[in-house]
Parts: C-alpha cells; sequence; structure tokens
C-alpha cells in the first residue's frame, strides 16, 4: 500500500512503522470517534435510516471485494451480480432443501464463492482486459440462468423464501440487529482487505497490475496470485450474497441482474479505483443515490408526472453520473478528498514544492 | 427447414447487429456496451416520427434513421472524444454508463410497455410461405435482406470507398494515420454513425416484427458474442459468427430447453474465448493490445 506522505512531524523509521495501521495517536481518536458514531448510530436514527445504513454496509463488503480484484489485483470483472447470486442462490437452496441453520449456509457460500472464483479467474490467466470483463459477464448469465433454471424447476419461479437466521435461539429481525451484524461483516471485510493489501499478496497484486512481465521476472507467481485474487474476492462476494438473501429474506434471479454488476464497478469508480477507502465511500454514495435522487425530485415542481417511472428516472441519473464521473473525475471521490486535504495541508501555499515532491 | 429458416432470420439479426461492435472496436478499439440500448432508441424514434408523419411510413422510417445517425455521431462527439487516450476499460464503462442512461430516458420518454411501432405505421406484417413447408414473416424476409445488403455495402466501403480505406488505417495505427493528415475525430464520429445506423435498421425491424420494449437491450447483447466469435475486428468474421451463434441457439432450444435462449450465446462465447479467444478470423496480437 502506497501511503501518502504527511505534513510534517511523523517519520517513518522501520518497515514495522510503515507497515501499522493505525499510525499517529490522531488517526486513532479519530477511529475511535467513529466507532463510537458508528455503535451508537441506529439507537439514535429513525428505522428508515438505520436500513439505509445496512444495505450501504452490505454495499461495502461487495465494493471492497470488487476492489480487491480489480482496484488492486487489477483483473476487471462483469460478473459481480452472478457472484452475489451464487451466494445467495446457495444459501437459499441449501435453506430450503435441508434447513440448514445460517452458520452453516455461510460457509457453503463462501465455498461455492471459492469455487467459482477459481472458473471466473481461469480466463484471466490467459486474457486481459475487455476480453476479461467480456468472459466474466459471460459466466454472469451463466450464473443467472442456473439460479433461474433451479427456481422454475423446483416451483418456486417467484423466489425462494428465507427465513430470518437464528442466533441464540433468537431470530433476528430487528432492523438494529441486523445493522450491527451487517456492521461486523463491513469492518472484518475491511481489516482482511486491509491486511491482505499490506501482506506478500498484496504487494504482489500490485506488481502484477503494474506490469505483468515485470512481475513474473520479480519471481512473482503471476497465474497463481491472479488466481488467488478471483478466489478471495469471489468468496467475500458470495458472503455478502448470502447475507443478503437473509437480511432480505427472499432470493430472487431478477434481484441480480446485468445492473447490479454495473452499480458495483460504479461503486469502484465512483468511489476512486484503487483505494479502500474508495470502495467504502462509493458503496454509500452508490446505496444512497436513488433515494437522494427521490428526494430531489420530490423538491421539484411538477415532479408528480414522473412518480410512476421513478426507476427511470433513477436510471437515467445514475448514467450521468457515472458518465460525469468517468469525464470529469477519473480519480473518484477518494480523488476528491485527497485534493481537499492536500489543499488544506498545503495552505496558504497552492502547490507543493517541486523538489522531493512525491505523488 | 423451418429450423433453418429460424437460423437464417436470427443469424441476420445478430449479424446486423454484430456489425455495429465490429466496426467500432475495429476503428477505435473501444467495445460498445451501449449499443443495445444505442438500438432500442432508434426503434423508439421511429415509434414518434410514426407518430408525426402518420400514414408515410417511409418518410417515417428515413426520418428515424436520419435521427440515429445523427444520435450515433452526437455520442462519439459529447461522450467517447472526451474517452480517447484513457484506459480502455475506461472507455467501455463510459459506454455502459450511456446505456444506463438511454434505459432511463427511453422509459421516461416512451413508458415500459411493449408497443407496436407496425400497427402505429399502418404496416402489415404477413407471414410468406416458402418452398418446403416453411414460413417467415415479412419483416424476417427484409431483415435477411437488409443484412446482406448492409454487409455487401459496409465490406466494399472499408475495401474500396476513400473513407473507408482511411478508417481501416486508423484502427490499424491511429498514431500513423493522423500523421499522414486523417482526422481521426471525423473518422471515429463516422464509425458511430455508421454503426448507430447498422444497429438502427436492425432496431426498427425486429420492433416491427415482434413489438419493442426494454428486452431489445438484451437482443442487443446477445448479438455481442456473435461479433466475438468471428473476431471482433473482422465484419466477415462477425457474420460466421453470428450464424454459429444463431445456429447453436434456435437447435438448442428446439432439441434441449426454451429457458436456454437467454445463455446459449454466452455459452458460445466461453467455449470459444476458452479455445480461441481472438475468434474465428480475428487477429491474434489484438488480445495483447487490450
Amino acid at each position: 500500500m502506497s501511503r501518502l506522505p504527511r505534513a510534517s512531524g511523523h517519520f517513518r523509521t522501520s518497515y514495522a512503522q510503515d507497515f501499522r495501521l493505525i499510525q499517529t495517536p490522531l488517526e486513532r481518536r479519530w477511529l475511535a470517534a467513529l466507532l463510537v458514531a458508528l455503535l451508537t448510530f441506529p439507537f439514535i436514527a429513525s428505522p428508515f435510516l438505520t436500513d439505509l445504513a445496512s444495505q450501504a454496509l452490505l454495499a461495502m463488503v461487495g465494493a471492497m471485494a470488487l476492489m480487491l480484484l480489480t482496484g488492486f489485483a487489477g483483473q476487471v470483472s462483469l460478473g459481480h451480480a452472478g457472484l452475489l447470486a451464487a451466494g445467495a442462490f446457495t444459501a437459499g437452496i441449501l435453506f430450503r432443501e435441508t434447513g440448514a441453520p445460517f452458520w452453516m449456509t455461510l460457509p457453503a457460500a463462501a465455498l461455492v464463492g471459492a469455487f467459482l472464483g477459481v472458473v471466473f479467474g481461469l480466463p484471466s490467466l490467459r486474457l486481459r482486459g475487455l476480453y476479461l470483463a467480456v468472459s466474466t459477464l459471460a459466466l454472469h448469465f451463466l450464473v443467472a440462468y442456473v439460479g433461474g433454471e433451479y427456481e422454475s424447476k423446483r416451483g418456486f419461479s417467484t423466489g425462494i423464501v428465507i427465513d430470518p437466521p437464528v442466533i441464540a435461539g433468537k431470530a433476528v429481525t430487528d432492523p438494529r440487529a441486523w445493522y450491527f451484524i451487517l456492521l461486523t461483516a463491513a469492518v472484518l471485510t475491511l481489516l482482511v482487505c486491509l491486511n491482505l493489501l499490506r501482506s506478500r499478496s498484496g504487494r504482489a497484486w500490485a506488481a502484477i497490475r503494474a506490469n505483468e512481465t515485470v512481475a513474473e521476472a520479480l519471481g512473482i507467481g503471476v497465474a497463481a496470485n491472479k488466481l488467488l485474487a478471483f478466489v478471495i474476492s469471489s468468496m467475500l462476494t458470495s458472503l455478502a450474497g448470502a447475507l443478503f438473501a437473509y437480511y432480505r429474506g427472499f432470493v430472487s434471479v431478477e434481484a441480480f441482474s446485468l445492473f447490479l454488476s454495473i452499480q458495483y464497478v460504479a461503486m469502484i469508480i465512483i468511489g476512486g479505483m484503487g483505494s479502500v477507502l474508495g470502495a467504502i465511500l462509493g458503496a454509500v454514495f452508490v446505496t444512497l443515490f436513488p433515494y437522494l435522487i427521490e428526494a430531489v425530485m420530490q423538491l421539484l415542481p411538477g415532479a408528480g408526472a414522473y412518480a410512476g417511472v421513478m426507476f427511470a428516472v433513477n436510471y437515467a441519473a445514475f448514467g450521468v453520473v457515472m458518465i460525469l464521473f468517468l469525464v470529469l473525475e477519473p480519480q473518484g471521490l477518494v480523488g476528491i478528498w485527497r485534493r481537499v486535504q492536500t489543499y488544506f495541508l498545503l495552505w496558504p501555499f497552492k502547490h507543493k514544492p517541486v523538489a522531493g515532491a512525491r505523488r | 427447414m423451418q429450423l433453418a429458416v429460424n437460423i437464417a432470420v436470427l443469424a441476420s439479426i445478430y449479424a446486423l447487429i454484430a456489425c455495429g461492435y465490429v466496426l467500432i472496436y475495429r476503428v477505435s478499439r473501444v467495445l460498445n456496451l451501449a449499443h443495445g440500448e444505442l438500438m432500442m432508441l432508434a426503434a423508439y424514434l421511429l415509434l414518434t416520427t410514426a407518430s408525426s408523419f402518420a400514414g408515410h411510413p417511409l418518410f417515417a422510417i428515413s426520418a428515424a434513421i436520419g435521427l440515429s445517425i445523427l444520435v450515433g455521431a452526437m455520442v462519439y462527439l459529447f461522450l467517447m472524444r472526451k474517452m480517447t487516450g484513457e484506459m480502455a476499460l475506461a472507455a467501455v464503462l463510459a459506454t455502459v454508463a450511456l446505456g444506463v442512461l438511454l434505459r432511463g430516458i427511453t422509459v421516461i420518454v416512451w413508458s415500459a410497455q411493449q408497443q407496436y411501432p407496425a400497427t402505429a405505421l399502418g404496416l402489415v406484417n404477413p407471414s410468406i410461405a416458402l418452398p418446403g413447408g416453411a414460413r417467415i414473416s415479412l419483416c424476417g424476409a427484409l431483415l435477411v435482406a437488409c443484412t446482406a445488403v448492409a454487409y455487401g455495402s459496409l465490406l466494399a466501403f472499408l475495401r474500396f470507398g476513400r473513407w473507408g480505406v482511411r478508417m481501416r488505417a486508423a484502427g490499424q495505427s491511429p498514431l500513423l494515420a493522423a500523421q499522414r493528415g486523417i482526422n481521426l475525430h471525423a473518422i471515429y464520429a463516422i464509425a458511430w454513425s455508421l454503426s448507430t445506423f447498422t444497429g438502427a435498421m436492425a432496431g426498427m425491424l425486429i420492433a416491427l416484427d415482434s413489438g419493442l420494449g426494454q428486452t431489445m437491450t438484451i437482443i442487443g447483447l446477445k448479438a455481442f458474442p456473435a461479433a466475438l466469435v468471428g473476431g471482433l475486428d473482422s465484419l466477415a468474421g462477425a457474420l460466421a459468427g453470428s450464424l454459429i451463434v444463431a445456429a447453436a441457439e434456435v437447435l438448442l432450444i428446439h432439441y434441449v430447453d426454451p429457458l436456454l435462449s437467454e445463455v446459449v450465446p454466452f455459452l458460445v462465447l466461453i467455449a470459444m474465448l476458452v479455445v480461441r479467444p481472438w475468434g474465428l478470423f480475428g487477429t491474434r496480437e489484438e488480445l495483447d493490445r487490450v
């Protein structure tokens, strides 16, 4: 992981220091404040806001997984919804067919995800860039087809209903309880990602993303590391899918359309490629976006005419925002954030000094 | 016999759409994933022109075609021109975003219901009996004819036309082409217009044949494997790829399972990517360039 240079005062003199996740006391205090804020949030906010936050947390898991694969290992995937669907369907099918409890279906979903990670990853050994994206796209349709086939053959044509998970003898239905479950999942995913990225495989992925030939020459097992990236990312995504299934209480193949894949790709673009913070910001942005649009539409006069096609307005606005980010701010929200940060760090100066400047 | 006719019609649908993918990819190395949406937009434009020029179907159709060519050029001028020089992937994602935007706009403007431009135009779509007991709808026959004409003229244009040669040059090496005084932006704009034009023809004919709805984007996406199977930078390949994909689809639907329709082209695509990723007629070094 590359770190931005600090303004002053904080010098890292050993590798152990450089690798530390929390670097300064100030960071520690901010993190503690954030954690307190996150933990008290559901007790202050309305159930609606808690539900929104839960959705955002769930999206974060998937977005971080995709960021690991695309933003750090440089392997493009347009089949993310397929992996989410695989996790959701694994949980759904196991629950329907065997009545397995969630502590069995979640690991099963992870296993299926790992397997699919190998399947999705195998083309990456041969294909790059566009062709890889296309192959994952094709696999998405394949997974969706298998799910749809199961639904129609077993007579769940409208979808599979899943009971809420039972923890300590109680069914989890309370939005607050869900918030904490999903918060735990998101924080764990974050830790997994951060720790992977500062480990050997994280550095291997960075090398592969920069230049495969050079990475191979440096003694990095390109094929193995690519597959590893796919497997880990798919496992996390699949788990997110299973959690999604339990959270909604319902699995249907319609929920995992190509648009969902596009949304996840949008999350990491809007957030900012190559940054875990970007995945988090992007997930929050994309999750809240439809509600934002709805709120804005209600403020506008004559919005009643569009009430029936709200989803279409959402689509259009989403497309516009994605285009704007691609054209005007390819660095994403993280880019904006960094620019603001630099502005304050350098104030009252406008530019970095040329000598020793590093980006 | 009916199966052969079905294959021919489906193959010409795919081929007419796939040549749009190939044109843009060959010239500018951009994969246009909004092709299905542009095609759908053209069909919706036909719906609008049909109501404003009621009673003059030919006039309405040519107006809609003109509009969609304009849309294609505008897509390049206002969106894709900004993406030149960016990563190939960023450009692809821009087209994906464009597709999402167009899908939203079409629903806002024309509603999400299934519509029938043929009735709006006052056209009938009779079924024609062919020798051998097979039947083909008039629009299906038109589709086959249009595809043949489109491919013939496109191949001739690229082979002999002044701008066609320039397009091939720009596709082979943009840098050298620009240095020889070829206006790359004009070339790319023409490629986008041409591709939207062929897509528009496909979209309109499909809409005339079987109605118009949001599902048309799926047809557009299903034609993409046809382009890739033949080789993304080869027009003749797109024709062959369409035949293979269409044959696989029709036969598997008929003999195995109708639900397979959505997934067969992608199965063929995966098989092709495993065996020969650059396609039947594509150039091999393409793979490393992207």
